[in-house]
């Protein structure tokens, strides 16, 4: 390695320096006009670039890898549209504070402000959705900067960053010289808790009889899965996770008591509901947890444990704040700690976990029902990667799949975004190619970035999208069905795209299942085959996701099936539907 | 309730937008803000005056914290501070009314920094409550047109931000 020497390159060289001397080796992107340069580098270089067909795959695939991996994962574009194609990507990543980094071209600095072909403000669009942003202005500054950019991406609370990079920047000629620290004094994450502060959190756990541990993304980006483990094991308290706290315990863990919040187990949203003491690890009381603030846990005194101090007392007043890298901190903790009081919580946890099963209802023999799948995904696949799209079948995956360790789930939480998991899957087979990997898929968000098939079979990545094909698209459909007097409104999308050949066109293998038989075959077979797989299971169309707490009621108003029981499907098929509206015009 | 926060930020461009689209994507509620460099030419500081209870003020001093190019956040409300804002008010005047805009400046320590056939320019620093006090005894000449410049302040004595 050549840090500490200087030698003669342009700014695209040396941007690829600078990616090498930061270890990384794989890339996700798509050229344009001015990041031409820079490709013209990457032609002579050893980095692995993915060419996807969208740059938002980019965005996604990227931060697929770094959720896989924990390393930062890179994407690029072009100015313009390619960088406002990277947009919701980026978005995604910062709501779910995914370390990357995204690297677009720019016009060259004189023409900037002037509506130049292809210029878009992406720094300033992208204010909003990073962590942090440049614009180099400079060619001289880019090593500082991207070394500047990686650190502050992966550091304290993670994120995106992004780094635009005009077209004569990439061509100006430096030496190049790749600085070994950063130097940011508006920029200095805490890591260490405060030692009083953590004593006060283990005098309270000591206190306490109806503790709860409930973990966030935070467990799994700070990598601190074992100290919580032994947290809970220790005091002997229950556990419950956010959406994307999934995985930092093993679901099957006897203190495991499932996700909270909207789509939460009953057991989860009573436990936290009647606690005594809330231990929030690397989670941000978000409001798809909290339900109705003021009725959110009445009686608990609080403990935050973050690293970013604007989340502490954010949205529920906390007691115990420490502020730091949830590793250290519960190491730290773990050390004076001692068993609570808390069998008689724990009996009344398991009491409710044999009255209030996640469970799901048959309709009829023949069908498949979604919850079913997921079921036989995870006893085929035990040890895959799961990745997910957003919708109904985003929630099952989260209810249903048997998780056995951190960074086996990963889905668009915070943002919510339709169309990131078939690219984030594709991001973590390239960073995890020793694991399967599995996107759970709506028939609906699938659609979203199905094109990324030939980034799949052009690259040679096997990833396993299994299309859960209820002809709509499921969760509004659900909300419509619930509180908007089944009023279908543009929800109905059955019919799209037979998915089997879709896949074939691409030269993906492409497998359907109609039968609840067909569905584990299937899937294995998908799985053996070693290619990129779409298996489209076609599942009972009006299954709905829970148990539920409706919007702005509190987290222990939660109805479960029977409160609302599954009336039998009365889906037309698109023939009809089509034929219908033809009626309509014709009387009109 | 009203605060006056203190806040060292990298001199570079881009950084006042950055302050600015996070007051409003927060829905926080700026009164005034006034940036201008420092003793460091690298480093400048704005003075912004925010409302909001003490929630708020808390939520507002850790987002600024989490900006890369802020470097530090005060609130210096509660400080004894020296408080300043200037402002230019050209009020019409003909010359019968002259002799009294003069004396009201006076009063008030301000100066007269142009004069028309029609109008009358003046010039005025102090508090908040001073320059609304001049303003509104100007008022009934007609305030043609007014620009403030929005509080900066300093800590008294040694202390610094
Ligand atoms: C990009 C984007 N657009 C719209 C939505 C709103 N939305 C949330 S879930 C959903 C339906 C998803 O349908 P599908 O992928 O078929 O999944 P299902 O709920 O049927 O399992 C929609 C439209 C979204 N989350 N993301
Ligand atoms: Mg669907």
């Amino acid at each position: 390695m050549t840090t500490g020497s200087t030698e003669k390159v342009n700014g695209a060289r040396a941007l690829i320096r600078c990616l090498e001397e930061e270890g990384v080796d794989t890339i996700f992107g798509y050229p344009g006009g001015q990041i031409i340069p820079f490709y013209n580098e990457l032609y002579d270089s050893n980095l692995r670039h993915i060419l996807v067909r969208h740059e938002q795959a980019a965005a996604h695939a990227a931060d697929g890898y770094a959720r896989a991996t924990g390393k930062t994962g890179v994407c690029v574009s072009t100015s313009g549209p390619g960088a406002t194609n990277l947009v919701t990507g980026i978005a995604t990543a910062y709501m779910d504070s995914v370390p990357i980094v995204a690297l677009t071209g720019q016009v060259p600095t004189f023409l900037i402000g002037n509506d130049a072909f292809q210029e878009a403000d992406i720094t300033g669009i992208t204010q909003p959705i990073t962590k942090h942003n440049y614009l180099i202005q400079d060619a001289k500054e880019l090593p500082r900067i991207v070394k500047e950019a990686f650190h502050i991406a992966s550091t304290g609370r993670p994120g995106p960053v992004l780094i635009d990079l005009p077209k004569d920047v990439q061509n100006a000629e430096i030496d190049f010289y790749y600085p070994d620290k950063v130097e940011l004094r508006g920029y200095k994450p805490t890591y260490k808790g405060n030692v009083q502060q953590i004593k006060r959190a283990a005098e309270e756990i000591a206190n306490s009889c109806m503790p709860i541990i409930y973990a966030g993304g935070g467990v799994i980006s700070s990598n601190a899965s074992a100290e919580l483990l032994e947290l809970a094991e220790t005091i002997n308290a229950p556990v419950t996770t956010t959406l994307m706290g999934i995985g930092s315990i093993p679901t099957e863990h006897p203190l495991y008591v499932g996700m909270l919040g909207m789509h939460g187990s009953k057991y989860a949203n009573y436990a936290v509901q009647e606690s005594d003491l809330i231990i929030a690890v690397g989670a941000r009381f978000d409001d798809r947890v909290t339900g109705k603030l003021e009725s959110f846990a009445p009686n608990a005194r609080v403990i935050h444990i973050d690293v970013d101090p604007a989340e502490i007392s954010k949205n529920v007043k906390v007691h115990i704040p420490i502020v730091g890298d949830a590793k250290q901190i519960l190491r730290s903790l773990n050390k004076h700690i001692c068993r609570c009081n808390s069998g008689a919580w724990l009996e009344k946890i398991n009491q409710w976990k044999k009255e209030y099963p996640l469970s799901y209802k048959q309709v009829s023999p023949d069908i498949v029902m979604p919850q079913f799948v997921i079921e036989q995904i995870s006893e085929a696949c035990k040890d895959a990667i799961i990745v997910t799209e957003v919708g109904q079948h985003q929630m099952w995956a989260a209810q249903f799949f048997k998780y056995k360790e951190p960074r086996t789930f990963i889905t668009s939480g915070g943002l919510g975004t339709m169309g990131y998991g078939f690219p984030a899957a594709i991001g973590a087979k390239v960073g995890r190619p020793d694991k399967t990997v599995i996107n759970i898929a709506g028939d609906g968000s699938f659609q979203m970035n199905s094109q990324e098939l030939a980034t799949a079979v052009q690259n040679d990545i096997p990833v396993v999208s299994v299309i859960l094909n209820n002809g709509y698209l499921g969760m509004v459909r659900q909300w419509q069905e619930l509180f908007y007097d089944r009023r279908y409104s543009h929800t109905f999308i059955k019919g799209s795209v037979d998915f089997v050949k879709l896949a074939e066109a691409y030269g993906a293998l492409g497998l359907r299942a109609e039968k609840p038989s067909e569905v584990r075959p299937a899937i294995e077979e998908a799985v053996r085959s070693g290619r990129p797989a779409v298996v489209e299971v076609i599942v009972e169309c009006e299954a709905n996701v829970y148990p539920m707490v409706p919007a702005g009621a509190a987290i222990n108003e939660i109805l479960d099936i029977e409160e609302h029981a599954d009336t039998p499907c009365a889906m037309p098929d698109l023939r009809t539907a089509t034929a219908d509206r033809v009626l309509d015009l014709e009387e009109q | 309730m009203k605060h006056t926060l203190a806040v060292l930020v990298e001199n570079k461009s881009g950084v006042l937008s950055r302050v600015a689209s996070l007051f409003s994507r927060r829905g926080y509620n700026i009164d005034s803000l006034a940036v201008g460099v420092t003793e460091d030419p690298e480093i400048s500081r704005m003075t912004i005056v925010v409302q909001g209870n003490d929630q708020v003020l808390e939520q507002v001093t850790k987002q600024l914290n989490k900006l890369v190019d802020v470097i530090k956040v005060s609130d210096i409300g509660a400080d004894d501070a020296v408080e300043r804002e200037l402002a230019l008010i050209k009020v019409s005047a003909d010359v019968t009314e002259r002799a009294e805009i003069i004396q009201i400046a006076n009063i008030f320590r301000a100066r007269i920094v142009d004069v028309a056939p029609k109008s009358i320019t003046v010039e005025v620093t102090g508090d908040e409550s001073k320059i609304n006090a001049i303003e509104k005894l100007l008022r009934q000449f007609g305030i043609k047109e007014m620009v403030r410049t929005g509080k900066i302040a300093l800590i008294r004595g040694p202390k610094k931000v």
